[in-house]
């Protein structure tokens, strides 16, 4: 291809992050231009609409929808509490009297003659954007949100479930190709983002839930224990608002599977230190991958902190070249870690009998395999 | 339209994850596809910019083929030599493609109405808001708020019929205040397509907060349906506000000489071209990434439908929700452990773009493609139903009891059956297309099977309408790769019984045969030859003109073959796995096709 690229996850110990915190309607903006920011404070917030009722007064009271106007006590735009009333029949006999009274405390937003039928809304509902990182504010936008700067160790997942989270950071294991069992998980764990391991079965992480660990940074797990957890089979990778207690990141992919060397070398680095993460993955259109950040608190607090140009974490791709490590991302050799050997212009036919462009990758004890190009991925710095 | 007397033409499809681009020239007296290129497309960061990805691709044709497109980033036109082009033209599937949300006053009647304009102006219908759909009026208002569509399609109401029920829905639609997906400094395209007495309150209703746009009554009355002003209007908004939306697209419809169109819109156009031209009955299947897309015409009638989460990278986990972990397994003719089956879906599913290297990952996508085929194809029976795509005639008995009129797709009186899409487009054999398509669509009788030879259905279709011709040439002989026919018997109630006999004829050599219920063959006829083939079934069995009834017929070859199918309809697998990867192995040595 003219212009090929492989997108990788960036595994970088030192870079600069930035995150935009926006609200999702139009509202205020909390905090100035330079202000440094923890992750639990709130940097924008807005009111969502409240919820609409709808209301069927013709039935209620027996009237034409044309009339209605007549026997609403209230008119479009008036504030109503719950049990107030909002119309009432005019009978001759009194005790005929039919009403009809609001069931929330909200504001009448329309009143229709055609179909008879008034809609009241509820108040609004607040919602608040948090930092989720702690930085500094390096640009405003108005009445949408900011745009945060950190310095951070930056570490992307390949899919994760689950919101955003800050705690301190755990090591469970050894190393990268241990596993963390339910056994050794006790109260010392509790509100900690946690390292599990090349992998995590379905108990442990009850009890991780169990326990109060916020976030889980793994290998791989099983797709039936996201099954399991979740309560049903996930069709789309669109993830982020799941409530079940915990985030959880893998880094490498579904089954049993190593933490590569450096994201592990790099945790293990930064244990201790105050992190943020998100498990929110969108694998379509404008693909977003779960985050590790992990702040360098001096640096944002330090008064000499300049602006400087740096890794956009959100705008960064690539092509590949020889010498470029990459990790391999399909069976046969699914999870090795290599470096581009050659790339040959030619498609090549594989076991399958397609024709397809491959890459020659050497790996770390000397061998070379060839691979589809589609089937690595760019290990990025 | 024209057939204008171009002889070089370039045509992209701008997809969701690739932009691919065709290079069409005039040879002599007839147009050929010759050369292909193909780039990622750039609708996304850090590119912003969907004319990044076309310009790419451009580039790519200009290395293949020796000639020069552009100067700097300008087309070069008109072409004289191996310079330039005369025609450049575009489809696009991009960003998420054409995402829309319909309202009709009854479900059975407008709202299913309105659904199929949506999908046949090449939309992606996010959900269906009716009066009796079963939701509260809070739950329509919070999901008319959440969703975010492209646009809105509101029906509801014959002509100086009913209006309160469709000024219900409006008043919903205003309560919700929605906001388009893309951009949030305008207002949302709402296409009104109702009772024409309700048009003014319609307006007055929504108009402070979306901008209403008022088309013909899609049900001007109970037995009328007329969908094309609403299908055309959508077209003309996708242009206007999506399309003007999307990163580069300005520049992109100034760089095209036709209207850019839908991806869906242009490949039901070139199924439609087809089914009228040869005046038979067609069954189309476009199985891309992300989604699946059913296109039929039946005695001239149209219908597609998109199933949104059906695809075979990012939506391939979805195939495994929805019809569940056995439904996949039966089709896999080796041992391996549902785990390790779930990873592996998983894995595609977050790594999309990665493809098969070994025989046995190769047959598990293609076990998941027959699945996502399946399912997609059981949507399509269940929309197609009954009403016409432009203008029908019905007594109200019939439109009252929509819900009970039969699908619309005869397996029996189909003509021809098109695969196209990666899956089957790109298979390394033809072989494990034909068995794909075969297995999921089951046809019955006698039906031709054909695919896309490299995807370039959508390209044909926009070219379509503004050279017809060059569209039909390169159709016919380069798009459309003819995998042969399949004569099925369609009812098996015991196996391993005497069935069907036949005779052909092949270049005057007499081939004949049996087969026992259960069985499959294939019988090589190459492509351009013409056989004769009687084939007769023993009592009770059907090859499509009823029980015990023979056929004899004229057939055409193809890159595989006839194909005879004795295993029945529906097809019949078991519980037991051994027995299954038995028999998958068995039909699979039949065709060769691993």
């Amino acid at each position: 291809m003219a212009h090929a690229y492989t997108p990788g996850l960036k595994v970088s110990e030192k870079v600069r992050v930035l995150k935009k915190r926006i609200l999702p309607l139009i509202g205020k903006v909390l905090v100035n231009k330079n202000d440094v920011v923890s992750s639990d404070m709130v940097v924008a917030e807005t009111a969502l609409p409240g919820k609409v009722h709808s209301i069927n007064i013709i039935n209620k009271l027996g009237i034409s929808p044309g009339r209605i106007n007549e026997y609403m006590l209230k008119k479009q735009g008036d504030t109503v509490k719950k049990n107030e009333l909002l119309a009432e029949s005019k009978p001759w006999l009194k005790f005929l009297r039919a009403t009809c009274v609001s069931p929330i405390d909200g504001t009448v937003e329309t009143i229709s003659s055609i179909t008879g039928q008034v809609l009241l809304r509820e108040k609004p509902k607040p919602v608040q954007v948090n930092a989720h990182i702690d930085g500094r504010v390096v640009d405003t936008i108005e009445n949408e949100g900011v745009t945060i700067e950190t310095t951070a160790t930056y570490i992307q997942g390949i899919f994760g479930i689950g919101g955003e989270v800050t705690g301190e950071l755990k090591i469970g294991v050894k190393n990268q190709s241990d596993c963390l069992s339910q056994n050794e998980l006790d109260e010392s764990f509790r509100d900690k983002i946690v390292v599990t391991g090349a992998f995590i079965d379905y108990e442990t992480l009850k009890k991780a839930i169990d326990v109060g660990i916020k976030g889980i940074i793994v290998g791989g797990f099983d797709d039936g224990t996201l099954k399991r957890i979740l309560g049903y089979d996930i069709g789309v990778a669109i993830t982020g608002t799941e409530s079940i207690g915990i985030t959880i990141i893998i880094t490498e992919g579904f089954g049993k599977i190593e933490i590569a060397q450096k994201t592990f070398d790099l945790l293990k680095l930064r244990s201790g230190e105050k992190t943020s993460i998100n498990g929110a993955t969108q694998i379509r259109a404008g693909v977003v991958r779960p985050e590790i950040i992990i702040p360098y608190l001096d640096e944002i607090k330090a008064d000499n902190h300049l602006i400087s140009d740096g890794i956009n974490t959100e705008n960064n791709q690539t092509g590949i070249k020889i010498g470029d490590p990459i990790r391999i991302i399909r069976n046969p050799l699914f999870g090795k870690i290599g470096v581009v050997n050659a790339l040959p212009t030619d498609p090549q036919l594989v076991e399958t009998g397609s024709k397809l462009r491959v890459l020659e990758i050497k790996f770390p004890d000397g061998s070379v395999s060839i691979v589809p190009r589609a089937n690595i991925e760019a290990i990025e710095q | 339209m024209t057939d204008n007397n171009h002889t070089v033409i370039l045509a992209t499809d701008c997809g969701s994850t690739t932009t691919k681009a065709i290079l069409i020239e005039k040879k002599g007296n007839e147009y050929r596809q010759t050369f292909r290129g193909e780039a990622p497309t750039t609708v996304e960061a850090p590119f912003e910019d969907v004319t990044r990805g076309v310009l790419n691709s451009f580039s790519e044709v200009e290395e293949i083929s020796g000639r020069k497109i552009l100067d700097g980033e300008n087309i070069i036109t008109p072409a004289k030599g191996d310079t330039g082009i005369d025609l450049y033209i575009s489809t696009s599937s991009a960003g998420g493609g054409l995402q829309m949300m319909v309202a009709g006053a009854v479900q059975s009647m407008s709202a299913l109405s309105a659904q199929r304009a949506a999908l046949g102006a090449g939309a992606i219908v996010m959900d269906v808001i009716a009066s009796n759909d079963g939701r509260l009026p809070h739950e329509k208002i919070d999901r008319i708020r959440r969703l975010r569509p492209d646009m809105i399609l509101l029906s509801g109401g014959t002509d100086g019929g009913s209006i309160t029920h469709v000024v219900e829905l409006a008043e919903y639609i205003a309560a919700a205040n929605p906001t388009p997906r893309l951009g949030i400094s305008y207002k949302l395209p709402i296409i009104f397509a109702g009772n024409k007495d309700t048009r003014d309150t319609i307006k007055t209703c929504l108009e402070e907060k979306c901008s209403v746009r008022i088309t013909e009554n899609i049900r001007p009355t109970l037995e009328r349906e007329n969908l094309f002003p609403a299908r055309q209007e959508i077209q003309d908004l996708f242009l206007e506000h999506v399309m003007a939306q999307a990163p580069g697209y300005k520049k992109l419809m100034k760089m095209a000489q036709a209207p850019i169109m839908p991806t869906p819109a242009a490949v039901g156009n070139i199924m439609q071209t087809i089914a009228k031209k040869e005046n038979i009955n067609i069954v189309g299947v476009d199985i891309g990434g992300a989604t699946t897309d059913v296109f039929s015409v039946f005695d001239g009638e149209f219908n597609r439908t998109v199933s949104a989460n059906l695809g075979m990278s990012y939506s391939v986990s979805n195939i495994l929700a929805e019809t569940g972990i056995e439904n996949i397994e039966r089709w896999i003719p080796f041992d391996i452990d549902e785990t390790d089956v779930r990873n592996r879906i998983k894995n595609k599913m977050i790594r999309p773009t990665t493809v098969p290297q070994l025989i046995e990952e190769l047959k598990i996508e293609h076990a998941l493609a027959r699945e996502a085929l399946r399912l997609a194809f059981e949507q399509h029976k269940a929309l197609a139903i009954g009403l016409k795509g432009v203008q029908k005639e019905r007594d109200i008995s019939e439109a009252f009891d929509q819900n009970d009129i039969d699908t619309l797709i005869d397996m029996k009186r189909l003509d021809l059956l098109v695969g196209s899409g990666g899956v089957l487009s790109h298979a390394p054999k033809r072989e494990q297309s034909m068995m794909m398509l075969i297995d999921a669509f089951q046809p019955e009788g006698v039906t031709r099977i054909a695919v896309d030879s490299i995807f370039m259905m959508p390209h044909l279709g926009v070219l379509s309408t503004v050279n017809e011709k060059a569209a039909a040439e390169v159709f016919e002989k380069d798009c459309l790769i003819n995998l042969g026919t399949c004569i099925s018997v369609s009812n098996i109630s015991k196996l391993n019984v005497d069935c069907v006999t036949f005779n052909l004829n092949i270049n005057g050599t007499n081939k004949e045969g049996f087969l026992k219920s259960g069985e499959i063959v294939l019988i090589e006829i190459p492509t351009d030859v013409e056989a004769e083939i009687e084939v007769i079934p023993k009592r009770g069995f059907d090859l499509g003109n009823g029980k015990g009834q023979a056929i004899k017929i004229k057939i055409k070859g193809g890159v595989v073959g006839l194909v005879i199918d004795a295993r029945g309809r529906p097809l019949k697998m078991g519980k037991d796995k051994e027995a299954n990867k038995r028999l998958i192995n068995s039909w699979t040595d039949v065709f060769k096709a691993y």
